[in-house]
């Protein structure tokens, strides 16, 4: 079975093709990602009501949430360029995978510790061995397994097949994130945002928190793009165009 | 301003200063260190580079 893919793809999975359209992105990513995060961290701290039970701890919502969507959207993203790499050969993919595995390991260290934090005041503990903080802690480990088997190869293209492979493994443990509030008995309250319904909170309070995902997304962005250019630069070192690239900087 | 009476209000956060303050200082240096990390990756690709470039044309 063959299935056909849109001419799009297969450009952005020319990596000069990429390098060029990227660099005309990334000055409107980062404007994006700077307003936004502005914007949501002023809102969230400063105007934003108090829980009536858990005061300004509260606050802490706006930089947890959209770390915790932000590593389990990134690890998705991760597995899934993985799995393109593999099916179409196509060196882009593994170049995205490579480069989402570092920015998803420190936002999963955001997401962990920023949770802890916001876990003393409310629950009386740093941690505990609950479903969903287990299951973010996986994440992180698996962030980190994916970084280290792809450093362990000499040949790029053993070290990509290897890591997709693992990533694709480790995608089990997204639903598991998801769920875990609903299939065990959990500390963790549910979820903040869901698709089907309204959010539990007045807008004051749930609009930052949108203003601050969307700014982490936009911040994602950039990194993982920059972090792509440099890789194809490295992996395509010998082609005419890089040799340009490196003679005018 | 906004939900406080006051900046100091609004820097100790009712009794919840440090873990509040704490909290976006981390996101500020996981964001800071992501932007210093790819930049200092691109000045070593670039260094790393030229420098071959050179030594290539020492060669030929």
């Amino acid at each position: 079975m063959k299935i056909k893919l849109p001419q799009w793809f297969y450009q952005l999975a020319s990596p000069r093709w990429f390098y060029e359209f990227s660099g005309k992105l990334l000055p409107w990513f980062s404007i994006a990602a700077f307003i936004l995060l502005m914007t949501g961290s002023v809102w969230g701290l400063a105007f934003a009501p108090e829980d009536y039970q858990q005061g300004n701890s509260f606050r802490i919502i706006y930089v947890h949430v959209p770390a915790s969507i932000l590593a389990q959207s990134c690890y998705m993203l991760m597995a899934i360029a993985g799995a393109i790499g593999l099916i179409w050969k196509i060196k882009m993919a593994h170049v995205v995978a490579k480069s989402c595995a570092s920015f998803g390991a420190s936002i999963a260290i955001m997401s962990l510790a920023t949770g802890a934090i916001w876990g003393k005041p409310t629950w009386g503990a740093w941690w505990v061995w609950d479903a969903r903080l287990t299951a973010m802690l996986v994440l992180f480990f698996l962030y980190v397994g994916v970084i280290a088997l792809h450093s362990a190869f000499e040949n790029t293209q053993s070290a990509d097949k290897a890591s997709a492979i693992l990533s694709l493994v480790g995608l089990v443990n997204i639903p598991i994130i998801k769920y875990s509030v609903e299939w065990w008995n959990t500390l963790h309250q549910g979820a903040t945002f869901k698709v089907t319904e309204k959010p539990a909170m007045p807008p004051e309070m749930w609009i930052p928190l949108l203003i601050m995902v969307l700014g982490f997304y936009c911040f994602f962005a950039v990194i993982l793009m920059q972090r792509a250019r440099i890789e194809v630069l490295q992996r395509e070192k010998k082609a005419g165009w890089v040799q340009e690239i490196i003679k005018q900087n | 301003m906004g939900h406080f009476a006051t900046f100091a209000d609004f820097l100790q956060m009712g009794k919840h200063g440090l873990y509040v303050w704490l909290s976006y200082g981390i996101a500020f240096g996981i964001f800071a260190y992501n932007i210093v990390s790819v930049a200092l990756a691109k000045r070593q690709f670039f260094n790393k580079a030229k420098r071959q470039a050179r030594r290539e044309e020492i060669k030929s």
